[in-house]
């Protein structure tokens, strides 16, 4: 027990003493680990997005202007039989004409030219929710094909892409971080292991002495190896720190971006889980260069 | 307790550093090992303190072979064998009595343990005073006492002295020898001294024994230096 004691501070104290060479380190530990924690919340905010374009877009059927309400309403009886819509909204030509004037009340020259027009040139709707995206495509196809005479136009093909153009974009991200965040753990992994390299060397006559004075294998090991471990520690927790900061920084216009997604929250949520990988891939990197380096230029 | 059997040591294609060499150390016993440099003085130490393995032949420490000895074992060994050498290898940060202290927390001695034991080998070697002195505000002579002491800290069976003498004048050079020499008698701990001071041998009156090129030729029981 003593000797552990022993150990960790004898690691402390070379940590210190090649204190510009230990930073090197644990700052490329930080960028590399960020890069990771990135990933893991572009991660969760793509999901969300995607969750919530799929919760927002569903198919919208545009009807020709001389749709009876009627009949919009038996198409409408004719959809919901089917097992996979979840449900119909029905927006008749003036309620479509009351939203457009509310949502763009601030724009006089939209305003002022649907007073010009003087008659409605919205279209009545049928904005239908499906439970599962796959559904979309049938439900479109299906008014496209049996009601062709009063549908002038089903919007859902838009969205599809939309959400295509998405996934193409987050999974390249996605894939380009983890290619950086590999790079730069290698990287770190290096430094780390020069680190270590360097410091077996500059202790050379202290090696020779405990070696002369009967040290245990462990004892001589050990501390290079607490070096590395320690490195890991502390860029893991900078890091942990860091985002905890950035994420509370940057909640605000995320969130209102996102349309309600707090960042932080999500953060803060899964402080636990997120720091322990951290410090787990910290660790890892440290004590896996320190052990090698030791294996090769150590040699008791 | 020390025991040399057949020992050759050829370092590359060169002639032995050490060839066909047999002699044994009983316990409590002082020996000099003499001749010129190169004779092999050091690297028979080397061999008893497992920092090189013979070519052929076998070194015995008591049962413990040095040469097939696990690595996990080597650490034992050299607590068994306490080494002082001509250059002290003292380390230069810390004082000398933390560079006592040193040798007895890599073996995990406790705290209480440390604190009792380094005065009392700093007193033995006539350094109480000097405790907190840096290996470089001390001579020669002072740091060698120190290296001593660092050598006596775990009760060693043997003590092997590589040229202890070699960068101290004359009397400093005596009074570090009859320290050995009383660690001898007092504690009966056995002491190999390889040295190529003539007047110290001469002295001494104790066993000597000759290398000549890797080679024992003499081996007397209160020989002189001759050669």
């Amino acid at each position: 027990m003593i000797t552990f004691f022993r150990i960790i501070r004898t690691g402390i104290v070379g940590f210190w003493r090649n204190i510009w060479l230990s930073l090197a380190t644990v700052l490329i530990l930080i960028v590399s680990l960020s890069i990771l924690t990135s990933l893991i919340i572009l991660n969760v905010v793509s999901d969300h997005v995607v969750a919530d374009i799929r919760s927002r877009v569903d198919v919208s059927a545009y009807f020709k202007p001389d749709a009876s309400e009627s009949s919009i309403m038996e198409i409408k009886a004719d959809l919901e039989r089917f097992d996979n819509v979840a449900s119909i909204e029905y927006v008749s030509r003036d309620e479509a004409l009351a939203r457009f004037k509310e949502e763009h009340a601030d724009n006089e020259v939209i305003i002022q030219s649907l007073d010009e027009i003087g008659n409605n040139p919205l279209e009545a709707s049928l904005n239908i929710k499906a439970s599962e995206a796959s559904a979309y495509k049938a439900i479109a196809n299906f008014i496209e094909s049996k009601y062709s005479e009063l549908v002038d136009k089903v919007n859902y093909r838009e969205t599809a892409s939309l959400i295509d153009r998405l996934f193409s974009v987050t999974e390249t991200v996605r894939r380009a971080g983890l290619a950086a965040s590999g790079i730069l753990l290698f990287v770190a992994f290096l430094v780390a292991f020069n680190t270590v390299r360097l410091a077996i060397f500059s202790m050379r006559d202290e090696i020779s002495v405990m070696r002369l004075v009967g040290a245990s294998n462990f004892f001589i090991r050990g501390p290079f190896l607490v070096e590395g471990i320690l490195g890991g520690l502390l860029a893991s927790t900078v890091t942990f720190v860091l985002f905890l900061g950035l994420t509370f920084a940057l909640s605000p216009p995320v969130t209102r971006f996102l349309s309600g997604y707090d960042i932080f929250a999500y953060y803060y949520g899964h402080a636990l889980q997120i720091f322990v990988l951290q410090l787990a891939v910290g660790i890892i990197v440290g004590m896996a260069s320190s052990t090698i380096a030791i294996r090769r230029y150590l040699r008791v | 307790m020390v025991k040399f059997e057949n020992v050759t040591k050829q370092y590359g294609k060169d002639a032995p550093a050490v060839d066909n060499v047999s002699f044994g150390v009983a316990a409590g016993e002082f020996v000099s090992l003499v001749g010129h440099s190169g004779a092999g003085k050091s690297t028979l130490l080397k061999l008893l303190i497992a920092e090189d393995k013979p070519t052929s032949g076998y070194v015995y420490l008591g049962d413990m072979d040095v040469n097939t000895i696990r690595k996990s074992e080597l650490p034992g060994l050299r607590r068994r064998v306490g080494a002082i050498f001509q250059d002290f290898r003292l380390l230069p940060d810390r004082t000398a009595y933390e560079n006592i202290a040193f040798a007895l927390e890599v073996s995990g001695a406790a705290g209480k343990d440390i604190k009792e034991v380094v005065p009392q080998v700093l007193k033995l070697v006539g350094l109480e005073d000097k405790a907190k002195k840096f290996p470089r505000q001390l001579s020669g002579g002072e740091k060698q006492r120190v290296a001593i002491a660092r050598a006596l800290v775990h009760h060693p069976d043997v003590i092997v002295a590589d040229e202890p003498t070699g960068n101290l004048d004359p009397v400093t050079s005596w009074d570090i020898i009859r320290l050995l020499a009383r660690i001898n008698e007092v504690g009966g701990t056995s002491i190999i001294l390889a040295t190529h001071d003539r007047e110290i041998v001469n002295a001494l009156e104790r066993r000597v024994i000759t290398l000549d090129h890797g080679k024992l030729i003499r081996d007397e029981i209160k020989g002189r230096y001759v050669i």
